[in-house]
């Protein structure tokens, strides 16, 4: 390790590293705002000067920026000399001249890079006597607010946005001081992981506009670590609340998993905590079919009297914490207790499940994703479905870029030297889909495949690496694999044996067994010599994995229960957050409920289930509420409550909790807590038994105090209810978890998973997280968050290890052919609408998008029909508007699974398309709005 | 005495162009010859290297020694170019403009056989917009040379390929800075680059790249075919070779002139410049252009070279001076490059995107008599938040600071004339 000297103190610092990142990592303030530590330097902004002397004789010495400055052994640097201090706050000065004096009603202020930065450099009086420039400001979309004169021309956002994610709609404009960011004309940002913008601008250009509509300070929100339940993924979040309204979500680092950045739907998809959906008091259905509200005590003699009663059976559900599904397969009973999952998607997940555990591939974190140097994706359209994994994949594909810089001793935070470099030049990415997906752009080649092809493609890759089952792979070859795609599987083949970190992606959204199956098969054969082969298999939802893992595999289906129910052998149903009627079709779950004599539905929001039944509980949502969420790459992780239920919402578990010990169930007697459940579902299930290391339990103290939800400068607390009463209520004790509602504590070097939120003295915007860091860019001081239940390379979860039965949909898709006149169904999900909260979240809903059904345009010329057009699917199955695209595999039709109007169609079923005869087109869009509003752009 | 002035023996007195019969005819495509085929790039290398020539677009890098930084026989396998900076934009220049204008071929020439000395196998001429009479010729002159195998493949029956091309600017001052040009011909903002690493190991496309002057390119052939002591003997001082030196201002004959090195900038002004025009006296001047120092009538009698004019606190640059005279405001002078610079800056870095405009309006507020006292100590500052190379991206900014910290030194009591006058004591009679 070199040792440099920064004003006469030996420090030794790691090597590879630049000047200013080893100054925040010993912990000395080094004011940037260009450089960012997941995106590298280019000494735009020149804030992190310092004096750097050549040697002990030099005394002059001269001004170097930090970001761009390579430490090495011996050097001499001065950051508190009057040279380098006069410079950097000349930076901030001459940053200050077009800079506007709007702090007080900036949606920034209070944690404004600027800000702390201007303090750090102790800029007070401005000598400029000019007139400001100003700009006009764009719509940029419902998400991001623009406000451009506040601009300081960092260039961050630019390269965020273009280098680091990909998008192409925002650009730096103009030249000299005349410098633009924004759009070429008004309209909604394009790309799916805009909202990062929000947190990378030092300054309040780019601001969170449902926070700005809604708006509270940071110093005035209460916030708790949390885990977005949008997608499988789950990433970590730190919501923000007051006056009982999550008012924002931020970025929680985890160095493993999301790093500094969230997707759109994490980010603005949690919205629907706020919504006047959200049911607030307990409900018992009349015989007129209103609901009378109860109060919680009479609701849960109801709810006892009934599952004491009788039949009982229940419905899980992957959007539910583990403990909550733990606590009602106890009430009903492992054989009547079903997880929730479509029925295909049961098969699947298990059948994920498994592959993941048997394989000897490494199953990995986001992290380790942007470190593979060949990837095949088949299948799964992972911006959709799993967004984060996505940006870690354009990540990958740089890794080309890092194997040329090396080549030139380049170092990796050389940002602009190592693009310049590499140009287009990128690691191999290989994506067979059913048609386009938004990582194209980045894919060495893309296939657009009908599923079984896709399969069939794996195989044959499988088969040339030497693995898989040869003999199907031939077969399929022969049947399946158009000749065409042959030398495409030779070149894939080629291109992961040539690497040394190659990365296999599937996914359960294209509700194919065999695709999964050859995914890993493709792994499996990767699995020789020195390569460190990865295998990562997406899954839908935020604990799809863990509730596959505490169902099992004998668990009970929707149409089982539905046949049991039919049967007269159930009398109560309990639902456990779960909108059934996203899971099977209409009728289906139609017979289903009407079966059961007693509905019990818990959950958070109005839905088509809550109002099919007799008894209706309100559940916390994720912002009120613990638990613990299985992400796709088997990491446990814990949720912790941001702010009190209101009304009479309870968490799910409190509600079943106190069920079981109202039927006087004594093996819940000892379990009192929310950590007793954690730990009794771990000893019970021994796959799950790595739960408990999810986060510290109720009994963690930081230093001897609980951790503080609200910061130290939270302000208002006798005044915030003032209206109401004059007389301030005892803040509530937090009972349940580590973490208090309050601003006394210590938030510092915790265990990464109790993380509220990031602030240091003199740092008050997000970018204090380097203070919570080992080192800048590192891993959390207090560990990094969650436990992993799938182990890389082979798991100790093998208790599942018998194969899988996969169901005739889900196998089927081997099988080959068009059938003449029928169109194979492949769901199309989308990032804003098919998750079925976020899609409720108000900022996400302006671009949900209607559901739709694409075809190729020889399909569609062969209907008749074209671009809005209406098409009936199957025997009035759905009415769905076409959309013709190019790339769609003949044969196959997309819907938008999860958007409206698509409940009844299911991944892989054969159906007959015809012009929907009364369809009445949408209005037209005005000509400029096409292509680029709402309606077509996130679609 | 008659002079050996190589670059600009093809200049008519009409400066109509000279085609490629006259060019041959007078001893053109010579250089190119003595190289293709004959000596090995490393022998060519070797020559340029020994001639001492500096590059003639402003800083005077030693251009052998800029090439030798090529990796070359394979050791990195792909494209390699050569790029011509004939994007002249600094303030008070137009010498390339001659001799691109009046003679294609000679550019041409010099560049096949820069290109062949470094291994190019592609070549541009990346040429300021307003030259479109200049790009013409080029595009004609170049066809030519193609139709007669000196471009192409297999140059005159060698193994060696070279494609050339010209590309019109889209038009920014900043495209003069190598890597700022680089980052245009891509397609994208002309902004510098940092270095290292530096174009010769990525340049153009992320592979290896040279950017010369078009009067640096010029003397290639001329270097090859007549050899380094001959070139090293055309230079008056230590520099080698001959310098276009222009004048512009108040003097009687502006214009450019081929001269040896180390001319005295007497001699230029008064002799080749005619001296200075009838009613004004000679105040001072900018050796280089633009963002050079200035310099004041007791340098009259400096060696007009690369160490004598650094010596004496200014730069050589370009070698074109800009005369300031004595009816001439020197605030309004230094404000008007001012304003220039700020106009051109990328918008890149701090120091240039935003201290240039704030010196410019400071300038601006005391010519026209808004100026404070306090403006000396804003502009004192800027001069030195600026004006160090280091301090911003790229050497803009501080060659925008030169004139301004020279004209505090050598005309501060003009500003302060401006500032406790409260007006430009230059305008209202003009004489002071």
């Amino acid at each position: 390790m070199p040792t440099i000297t920064i004003d006469g103190v030996h420090y030794e610092v790691e090597q590879g590293k630049n000047l200013l990142e080893s100054c925040l990592s010993l912990g000395l303030d080094l004011p940037y705002f260009c450089w960012h530590p997941a995106m590298g330097s280019i000494g735009a902004c020149r804030q992190c000067a310092v004096v750097q002397y050549q040697n002990a004789e030099d005394t002059r010495g001269r001004i170097v920026m930090g970001c761009m400055t390579p430490v090495s052994d011996g050097a001499i640097f001065s950051l508190a000399g009057d040279k380098a201090q006069q410079f950097r706050e000349a930076i901030v000065e001459s940053l200050m001249l077009n800079h506007p004096h709007d702090c007080p009603v900036c949606a920034e202020g209070g944690e404004c890079h600027l800000q702390d930065m201007t303090v750090m450099v102790g800029h007070r009086d401005r000598h400029y006597r000019g007139r400001k420039n100003t700009h006009r400001n764009q719509y940029l979309g419902p998400l991001i607010n623009h406000e451009m004169n506040r601009c300081i021309t960092c260039y961050r956002c630019t390269r965020y946005y273009r280098d680091y994610a990909g998008g192409t709609d925002l650009a730096a404009m103009a030249a000299h001081d005349h410098i633009y960011f924004g759009r070429h004309q008004e309209g909604v940002l394009q790309s799916e992981f805009a909202g990062n913008l929000v947190e990378v601008c030092p300054t309040g250009v780019f601001t969170d506009k449902s926070l700005v509509h809604d708006y509270t300070r940071k110093w005035d929100l209460q916030s708790a670590p949390s885990v977005c339940t949008g997608c499988a993924v789950g990433c970590n979040t730190m919501p923000g609340e007051r006056y009982g309204r999550l008012k924002r979500v931020h970025n929680r680092f985890n160095a493993e998993v999301n790093g500094y950045f969230l997707c759109d739907r994490g980010r603005f998809g949690a919205g629907f905590v706020n919504s006047d959906k959200a049911l607030e008091y307990p409900g018992l259905r009349q015989a007129d079919g209103r609901y009378r509200a109860l109060d919680h005590h009479e609701a849960l003699l109801r709810m006892a009297q009934q599952c004491a009663q009788g039949r009982v059976a229940g419905i899980g559900s992957p959007r539910a914490s583990v403990e909550a599904n733990y606590l009602l397969r106890q009430l009903v009973g492992a054989d009547n207790f079903a997880p929730g999952f479509s029925d295909t998607e049961q098969v699947l997940v298990s059948l994920a499940l498994q592959l993941q555990a048997d394989s000897a591939a490494l199953v990995p974190d986001i992290a380790t994703i942007e470190s593979a140097d060949a990837v095949l994706i088949l299948g799964e359209d992972v911006t959709n479905t799993a967004p984060r994994i996505a940006l870690a994949l354009r990540q990958s594909v740089r890794n080309k870029a890092y194997e040329l810089a090396a080549e030139l001793k380049l170092e990796t935070w050389q940002d602009a030297a190592i693009r310049n470099l590499a140009q287009h030049q990128r690691s191999p990415l290989f994506i067979a889909a059913v048609a386009d997906t938004p990582l194209d752009d980045v894919a060495t080649q893309c296939l657009y495949l009908a599923p079984a092809s896709i399969a069939a493609l794996g195989q044959a890759v499988a088969a040339g690496l030497g693995g898989g089952d040869s003999k199907a792979a031939t077969d399929n070859a022969a049947g399946a694999l158009p000749r065409a795609i042959q030398a495409e599987a030779a070149a894939i083949t080629a291109a992961l044996a040539g690497a040394k970190r190659p990365l296999v992606i599937a996914g359960t959204t294209c509700g194919s067994a065999a695709i999964l199956r050859a995914a890993a098969e493709v792994a499996s054969a990767l699995c020789s010599g020195a390569r460190q082969t990865m295998l990562c298999l997406c899954v839908p939802e935020a604990n799809s994995l863990g509730q596959a893992i505490l169902a099992g595999p004998d668990a009970p289906n929707l149409t089982t229960l539905q046949q049991r129910a039919s049967a007269g052998e159930i009398d109560t149903l309990v639902v456990l957050e779960n909108d059934l009627y996203r899971r099977g079709n209409e009728a289906q779950i139609d017979a289903l409920l009407a079966a059961c004599s007693q509905v019990i539905v818990l959950d958070g929001l109005d839905n088509a289930t809550t109002s099919a039944a007799n008894l209706v509980l309100p559940a916390a949502n994720f912002a009120e509420s613990e638990g613990t969420l299985v992400s796709l790459e088997g990491r446990a992780q814990r949720y912790f409550p941001v702010f009190q239920p209101q009304a009479e919402r309870r968490a799910a578990w409190v509600w079943l909790l106190a069920c079981l010990k109202e039927m006087e169930r004594s093996e819940v007697y000892p379990l009192h807590h929310f950590d007793d459940i954690t730990r009794a579902c771990a000893a019970d299930i021994p796959a799950l038994a790595g739960i408990t290391a999810a986060a510290p339990d109720l009994h963690y103290l930081n230093l001897g105090v609980k951790i503080p939800r609200q910061p130290a400068r939270y302000s208002g607390r006798t005044a915030m209810r003032a209206n109401i009463s004059v007389h301030e209520p005892k803040q509530r004790e937090d009972e349940e978890t580590p973490l208090a509602f309050t601003m006394e504590g210590l938030n510092r070097d915790q265990p990464g998973a109790l993380l509220p939120w990031v602030w240091a003295p003199g740092w008050n915007s997000n970018q204090s997280v380097h203070k919570f860091q080992t080192e800048a860019g590192g891993p959390l001081k207090g560990g990094t968050a969650g436990a992993r239940l799938l182990h890389p390379g082979g798991s100790r979860n093998r208790t599942n290890t018998r194969p899988v039965a996969g169901d005739a949909a889900a196998e089927n898709s081997g099988v080959s052919g068009a059938q003449p006149g029928l169109w194979q169904l492949v769901p199309r999900p989308r990032i804003f609408g098919s998750d079925e909260l976020s899609a409720m979240s108000p900022a996400l809903a302006e671009l949900v998008s209607p559901g739709f059904i694409e075809l190729c345009p020889a399909d569609a010329a062969g209907l008749g029909i074209d671009t809005g057009d209406g098409v009936e699917v199957g025997d009035q199955l759905a009415t769905l508007e076409l959309r013709v695209n190019d790339s769609m595999a003949a044969g196959c039709a997309g819907y938008g699974a999860g958007l409206a109007g698509t409940g009844n169609l299911r991944a892989l079923a054969r159906v007959s398309l015809r012009r929907a005869e009364t369809w009445q087109r949408r209005p037209g869009l005005i000509a400029s709005d096409r292509g680029a509003g709402p309606g077509s752009s996130h679609v | 005495m008659s002079l050996d002035l190589p670059l600009t023996r093809n200049v008519r007195p009409d400066r109509s162009p000279t085609g490629f019969a006259a060019y041959e005819a007078n001893g053109g495509y010579r250089g190119l010859k003595a190289a293709i085929g004959k000596l090995a790039p490393a022998e060519c290398l070797q020559i340029i290297k020994d001639s001492n020539l500096r590059g003639r677009g402003g800083a005077g890098f030693p251009t052998g020694m800029k090439w030798s930084f090529v990796p070359m026989d394979g050791a990195s396998p792909g494209h390699k170019y050569l790029i011509c900076n004939a994007d002249e934009m600094e303030p008070g220049t137009f010498k390339d403009r001659l001799l691109l204008e009046c003679d294609p071929h000679q550019l041409i020439e010099g560049m096949i056989c820069a290109a062949y000395t470094i291994q190019a196998d592609v070549a541009y001429i990346f040429i300021r917009a307003e030259y479109h009479k200049a790009a013409k010729l080029l595009r004609e002159a170049i066809a030519v040379c193609y139709d007669k195998g000196y471009l192409g493949s297999a140059i005159l029956g060698s193994g060696y390929n070279l494609e050339m091309q010209v590309h019109s600017s889209a038009g920014r001052y900043i495209c003069g800075e190598e890597t700022a040009l680089i980052s245009s011909l891509e397609g994208k903002r002309a902004n510098p680059r940092a270095k290292p690493p530096f174009p010769q190991v990525s340049g153009l496309w992320g592979r290896p790249t040279i950017v010369n002057n078009v009067e640096t390119l010029c003397n290639i052939h001329h270097i090859i075919e007549r050899g380094a002591d001959w070139f090293q003997s055309l230079g008056l001082t230590e520099d080698a070779g001959t310098k276009l030196y222009g004048v512009s201002g108040r003097v009687k004959k502006p214009g450019c002139w081929e001269l040896p090195i180390g001319t005295p900038i007497r001699e230029i002004i008064e002799e080749y410049a005619g001296g200075m025009a009838d009613g004004y006296q000679l105040r001072g001047f900018l050796p280089g252009g633009g963002s050079t120092d200035f310099l004041t009538p007791e340098h009259l009698d400096l060696a007009m070279d690369y160490g004598t004019i650094g010596k004496a606190g200014s730069r050589m640059g370009t070698g074109t001076m800009i005369i300031l005279d004595d009816r001439t405001c020197p605030v309004g002078f230094v404000k008007n490059l001012m304003e220039f610079f700020a106009r051109e800056s990328c918008g890149f870095c701090t120091p240039c995107r935003d201290g240039l405009p704030w010196s410019a309006q400071v300038l601006d507020d005391i010519e026209h008599g808004r100026g404070r006292p306090e403006d000396m100590d804003t502009l004192a500052r800027q001069v030195t938040f600026i004006g160090a190379i280091g301090n911003t991206h790229c050497a803009l900014a501080p060659g925008a600071m030169e004139p301004l910290q020279s004209a505090l030194k050598y005309f501060r009591e003009d500003f302060e004339r401006h500032i406790s006058g409260g007006a430009c004591p230059f305008r209202d009679g003009g004489a002071r």
